[in-house]
């Protein structure tokens, strides 16, 4: 029971539900971009909801079956075929023994999750059987796939085929996306007026954009309020005392470009942060093209509280449904 | 010292326990951390010190953010200004200053520097007021370090000159960072030296390399197989300048699974350090080196 990786795409990696733990010494969750859509392409093909799928990023792959499986396809609209023949995405549907899945070009979205009934096998470290490609860690080899590389699939007892999520129950980033963050951690180092552009400006996704972070271009620079540099922090206005990293936190140096981190984040460095994105809008940002615009706004606490729940009732919607 | 407390969104809470560096701020924010973590709070799934500040991921579902921060404001007050008091232990790192690897690199890279005429050693002797090339790795090696953080990527360590703050030498990152560093180069920036856990880019100054890895994802190093990183915040280690016949020999003892660093544990006492620096690290020399 495997899949033999007959084209790469552009980069796709084995990822589950990521690493927790070990962020203390350098090594992030990873795991998938887009949780919501990782957990739905499980469920469709009877899997638990962290089992391990392939992220294809912008270009699919080419896969050739050595065993008859259930496949599904979320996340990024791209449309698989089976020996060329077209399958719905959000959808599950059979693949037989020798035959090959293949996609058609992206038509939205970064990243599609295709899950294999009973999961992808690649040994398990530190909990995960995730890729953390920085660190050569995880997944296959610690790497994105190459052509001719075997992937084990465990044991799974599958689902029907024709399970699909209703139009409205899919999760996709509007255009322009709004990304909601908590104001905080050296939000006291720009401006007033600073902190009004930040929300005001138009920003667009830079070509700089993968699983470690996003950055973003377009708005006004920020002008920080003076100060005597702290020691060991640097003589940069963006430079602090080197701190940890949250996930979803926006780090912007020189005051330039925003950068938000994300599942293989670096867990730590000296630029100033202005606040975090919500644990709700991670998923969307995974779904991101290059050049995709993008605005911040300002939520509280309780804001970020209600859309993490509005998110998980749709994901518990999805899994009652199925 | 007022310890400065933020959410990052609804899953994380950062404390800054100082602006600046120090080792007070450090060993606070150390103490504090291990305290959370014996504490064992349900919800808690990363703690996460760094040099003068730490933070706290935590699931919004199992812990409330108000909740978790009053819980670690207590452990702050309990903890006070820190058991100044640390069980550790001293690594020694062998270090090919001015190598070929780091050297090619920053002769690749000398555009985004600040000085295209000097190398990054030569650069960061000037601007301390040191004797040249010799009188850094002097400097550099003399006294121990303290590992204050450990991360950016797995296993980085970023270390804290152990010496008065006239003494510790300080450089600024390049100019641009670079896109490549070696593996296992000796870097600097700001008041912060570290070793590179694995190739990639980087800003700081490059003043040499290491034979001993540091990281190892697959555990087959020997002294790597028990846990893939070497460091944890709180080590302390000591520089020995080496030279490339070394170097080699020791790179092949790595492969060869026959190398093992040295490392002995030490108790360091803040309090004790900072009435008399140069004593204290002649006691924690002695113990590296079995005396």
């Amino acid at each position: 029971m495997a899949i033999r990786i007959v084209k790469p795409g552009l980069s796709t990696t084995v990822q589950d539900l990521g690493r927790p733990g070990y962020y203390h010494i350098g090594i992030p969750i990873s795991g998938g971009m887009d949780r919501f859509a990782l957990s739905v392409a499980n469920w469709l093909v009877g899997n638990p909801e962290d089992a391990a799928v392939l992220e294809a990023t912008f270009l699919g792959p080419e896969l050739e079956f050595t065993s008859d499986a259930t496949v599904a396809v979320a996340g990024a609209e791209l449309p698989p075929k089976v020996d060329g023949e077209p399958r719905e995405t959000w959808t599950s549907f059979n693949v037989k023994k020798g035959q090959t899945l293949g996609f058609d070009f992206l038509k939205g979205g970064a990243r599609a999750y295709i899950a294999v009934s009973g999961g992808i096998d690649v040994p398990v470290v530190l909990g995960s059987r995730s890729t953390y490609t920085l660190g050569a860690l995880g997944g296959f080899q610690g790497r994105k796939l190459a052509a001719g590389d075997e992937l084990a699939l465990g044991a799974g007892a599958g689902a029907a085929e024709g399970r699909t999520v209703a139009d409205k129950l899919r999760r996709l980033p509007g255009a322009p996306t709004e990304l909601r963050m908590m104001p905080g951690l050296y939000w006291h180092r720009i401006t007033e007026a600073a902190g009004r552009y930040f929300f005001e400006d138009a920003w667009k996704v830079a070509p700089e954009a993968d699983r470690i972070g996003y950055r973003f271009r377009g708005g006004r620079p920020l002008e920080f309020v003076p100060r005597e540099p702290p020691f060991g922090a640097g003589s940069d206005p963006s430079n602090i005392v080197d701190a940890c990293y949250p996930y979803g936190s926006i780090q912007i140096p020189g005051g330039t470009e925003p950068i938000v981190l994300h599942r293989d984040a670096v867990s730590g460095g000296g630029y100033f942060m202005v606040g975090t994105v919500i644990s709700a809008d991670l998923d969307l940002i995974g779904q991101l093209q290059p050049h995709a615009g993008a605005r911040f706004a300002s939520v509280t606490m309780e804001q970020a509280l209600a859309a993490r729940h509005d998110r998980q009732r749709l994901l518990n919607e999805i899994r009652d449904t199925l | 010292m007022t310890s400065r407390y933020s959410y990052g969104g609804d899953e994380h809470i950062f404390v800054e326990c100082d602006e600046a560096m120090s080792l007070d701020a450090f060993f606070k924010s150390l103490s504090i951390t291990t305290a959370i973590r014996a504490a064992q709070i349900k919800g808690v799934t990363e703690i996460c010190p760094a040099n003068a500040s730490f933070q706290v991921k935590f699931d919004p579902d199992i812990i409330k953010a108000e909740d978790l921060k009053r819980e670690i404001q207590s452990i702050e007050q309990t903890v006070g200004a820190g058991q100044s008091l640390l069980a550790t232990r001293i690594i020694e790192i062998p270090v090919l200053y001015n190598d070929p690897w780091t050297h090619e690199t920053l002769m690749r890279f000398r555009d985004r520097h600040q000085t295209p005429d000097k190398t990054d050693i030569e650069y960061t002797a000037a601007i301390n007021h040191l004797d040249g090339v010799e009188g850094f790795v002097k400097a550099h090696s003399g006294a121990p370090w303290f590992v204050s953080m450990v991360g950016f990527v797995a296993g980085l360590p970023f270390l804290y000159q152990m010496v008065d703050r006239p003494r510790q030498i300080q450089s600024p990152k390049y100019l641009r960072p670079r896109t490549d560093t070696p593996k296992l180069t000796i870097g600097h920036g700001g008041c912060f030296g570290c070793i590179y856990s694995v190739r990639g880019a980087g800003g700081y100054q490059m003043f040499g390399i290491t034979p001993m890895p540091i990281y190892d994802p697959n555990q087959q190093i020997k002294y790597l197989r028990d846990f893939m990183c070497l460091f944890n915040p709180g080590d302390i280690v000591k520089w020995r300048p080496i030279e490339r016949a070394e170097y080699d020999e020791i790179v092949a003892d790595v492969d060869a699974g026959k190398f093992a660093p040295k490392m002995a544990n030490v108790s360091f006492s803040l309090d004790a350090f900072q009435k008399d620096i140069d004593g204290t690290n002649a006691k924690l020399m002695e113990a590296l080196h079995g005396h």
